[in-house]
């Protein structure tokens, strides 16, 4: 928690120094080349496919390849929020620290392999993790410091149960390298329970209570206490069944929070503020996306840009530079118009883009892309535990798409909107062009997307020459 | 006219969309001029004879349906009585087990059974994960259904000698991978791995619920307008390609 470094203010000086570089192996220039090759004929920027090949040449790789990582890596989990946060601490270290940062969210192992092959001269590898693989990846990368931020129910068909997931991040965590620093989120009572392994841990949590849902949401998943079962009391329940809990029954409560936020401020779909308050002092951040949601990610980001070194003037700088991360409450300018993408991929996730939307004025019109590829989820069940509804009340038109466009005209259709009020087009491109044919001119088309549906709007506008590719982009 | 539905243990089990179910069935009804109203059941709770047309019970997670067995196999005789006076049940997933005789996880501990349905589950190594597709036959000598959905079970569950499952499996994997049936159907208690959720995109079988629980609340057989269902239609005939192209087997 604290560590000698940061006390003494400088950053990275005198950080963890590693083994020294091992020579590089035919397998890492094979797939260096191959990164390339994807790119000439027009792959999709490579972004896995090296990455995939290498894993696949020498799985052993990935470890070496971490290794000479000077600096070492952290790596970020989380049901909701993982891009964004890393993107947050990117933002956060880039100044002073070369990353090798998967930052367009390819996020297994082949994803991490990639940013490593990518970037030759990093000296900090800041990799976001698919839940289910961070024990695999924590075990090739011996993270010095890991991140975990909430677990919420998210593909059931692939990750199995929240429990069983949870179980295996206790395991992840009682592995970790002695020295590695972990950062838990400790309104989650899953992630929260985890500092009882490492009791050199840094929790960070909201705190405020102004902001509190007056009830638990429909997507709280967590609700029971971890060590009893009785159900928890909230004194405050401020996103699914994040908050500050305590069990009646054993008294098992949130843990002491060491990085807050406190006095938060929503501005609409602008932005937010807070007081962040750390144990090195409080700082006002004015953060350019909005939500709470973005402020439990700016949490994140702080509580790991500190654990990495970073001074609190390092991460005010950087999280008040931050602007959305990729597909994440983007903003694409196309010609007179604009498209407002928010990715969608599981309910409290949506929940939020949803309570986000309503503290605009509410869209007369909206695009949502349901796919269901492995990215997505193969089970749609998911739309149904969303509480849509609250977005009927100024709703006339719905351009439902994706290859799931059915189902998900369903969805509204027995939430109370009339058949009348829905159009079914499930190609992207032509929901994309009917939604901008509704859009007056300086008006902003808002399009709600699951995963690959958020790729393949990006990649028509990216044709199209209104945003660059994703490969491109900086983070 | 008025139907009342119980819900069982709405807080527990309920993940995979099951207010989808809840909300069919409310539409459905209304928009044949009837109420439905939907009351939660909690543990403890004292069913009054008569009072329900419907019962529903979701799915949960292991801890959930852990937490929630007892509750609800304390709650079997009476449901048994209920539904002998003509109330109909959906059991989804996990409630389908609870809805056997018991559920027996992998290290041989067993969860107690409500007995509504002559069934066991016994929990496998292997997850049955994907979308599914079924052929049901209700009434003898009436056109066949089709039942699209999704499935994601451990649990392996054995009909008694002579039970009826709800459907064959046309793809995916069904009751345990092996048998070719899915679901089981006594009278008119219903219990399935199929969610989805289940009612959306196979509105008849809502409606053959609707029907069921109109019928125990007026004594008569109802016949249900019918209902423009372009929409469902599409959505079933995706959700049936998607269990033929990628439905799972051993």
């Amino acid at each position: 928690m604290r560590d000698a470094q940061r006390v003494r203010g400088g950053t990275f000086r005198g950080s963890v120094l590693r083994v020294s570089p091992l020579p590089l192996s035919a397998e890492i220039l094979l797939a260096r080349a191959a990164a390339g090759l994807s790119r000439v004929v027009g792959a999709g920027g490579g972004t896995t496919v090296p990455g995939k090949l290498l894993w696949k040449l020498d799985p052993g790789a990935v470890d070496r390849l971490a290794a000479r990582l000077p600096r070492g890596s952290a790596l970020i989990s989380a049901t909701n929020g993982k891009t964004t946060t890393a993107a947050m601490v990117a933002r956060i270290l880039a100044p002073s620290v070369r990353l090798a940062h998967n930052r367009s969210g390819a996020n297994l192992v082949s994803g991490v392999a990639s940013a490593l092959l990518a970037a030759r001269d990093a000296e900090l590898g800041l990799f976001e993790v698919d839940e289910a693989a961070l024990p695999e990846v924590a075990r090739r990368l011996k993270p010095r410091a890991v991140s975990l931020g909430n677990l919420f129910r998210d593909q059931l068909d692939r990750y199995g149960e929240l429990e069983l997931l949870a179980e295996r991040w206790r395991a992840t965590v009682q592995k970790l390298p002695a020295e590695a620093v972990l950062v838990v989120n400790g309104d989650d009572p899953q992630v929260g329970d985890l500092v009882s392994e490492r009791p050199r841990s840094t929790v960070f949590g909201l705190d405020d209570p102004r902001h509190a849902s007056a009830e638990l949401q429909h997507a709280a998943d967590s609700k029971w206490c971890v060590r009893c079962g009785t159900a928890y009391v909230y004194a405050a329940a401020y996103i699914g069944h994040l908050g500050d809990y305590r069990c009646p029954a054993c008294a098992h409560s949130r843990p002491l929070l060491h990085v807050r936020a406190r006095e938060v401020e929503l501005h609409g779909l602008d932005s937010v503020s807070f007081d962040l308050v750390t144990p090195e002092g409080t700082r006002r951040v004015e953060l350019g996306v909005p939500g709470l949601y973005n402020v439990y990610n700016a949490l994140a980001a702080a509580a790991l840009g500190r654990a990495l070194g970073a001074s609190l003037e390092e991460v005010q700088a950087g999280l008040q530079g931050f602007s959305a991360a990729f597909g994440r409450f983007e903003r694409i300018p196309i010609g007179e118009r604009s498209l407002l993408v928010l990715l969608i991929k599981n309910p409290a996730g949506a929940n939020e883009v949803v309570r986000t939307l309503l503290t605009g004025t509410p869209p007369r019109l909206l695009l949502v892309a349901l796919n269901d590829e492995i990215a997505d989820g193969r089970d749609v069940s998911w739309i149904w535990d969303v509480d849509l509804e609250p977005l009927l009340g100024g709703l006339e038109r719905l351009i439902a798409s994706g290859e799931r466009a059915a189902e998900l005209a369903l969805r509204f259709k027995y939430a109370g909107l009339p058949v009348q009020a829905i159009e079914v087009v499930p190609s992207l491109e032509e929901a994309l062009d009917r939604g901008l044919e509704l859009t007056a001119p300086g008006e902003a088309l808002v399009a709600l997307p699951t995963y690959t549906a958020m790729l393949g709007l990006r990649d028509l506008v990216a044709r199209r020459g209104f945003v660059k590719p994703y490969w491109e982009a900086a983070a | 006219m008025k139907i009342v539905v119980g819900h069982l243990f709405p807080d527990y089990l309920n993940i995979y969309a099951d207010r989808g179910n809840i909300a069919v069935l409310e539409r459905r009804a209304a928009w044949r001029g009837h109420d439905l109203e939907v009351r939660a059941l909690e543990p403890g709770d004292g069913l009054e004879a008569g009072e329900h047309d419907l019962y529903y019970v979701g799915g949960g997670q292991d801890r959930e349906q852990e937490l929630i067995a007892p509750a609800l196999a304390a709650m079997g005789e009476a449901l048994k009585a209920a539904v002998t006076g003509g109330a109909a049940a959906l059991a989804v997933c996990g409630g389908y087990q609870l809805f056997g005789h018991f559920y027996r996880d992998r290290s041989g501990d067993e969860l107690p059974g409500a007995g509504l349905l002559p069934l066991h589950t016994v929990a496998g190594e292997r997850r049955m994960i994907g979308d599914v597709l079924l052929e049901c036959e209700f009434e003898p000598g009436h056109p066949r259904r089709t039942l699209a959905g999704f499935e994601n079970h451990a649990g392996r569950t054995y009909l008694d000698e002579g039970a009826v499952p709800l459907g064959r499996v046309l793809a995916g994997f069904g009751n345990d991978g092996v048998s070719g049936h899915e679901g089981c159907r006594a009278g008119r208690v219903i219990g399935t791995y199929l969610h989805g959720p289940l009612l959306p995109r196979n509105p008849w079988l809502a409606d053959w619920l609707l029907a069921q629980a109109l019928a125990h609340r007026t004594g008569d057989s109802t016949q249900l307008a019918p209902l423009e269902d372009e929409l469902e239609a599409e959505a079933h005939a995706v959700s049936a390609g998607r269990a033929r192209s990628r439905g799972g087997r051993f």
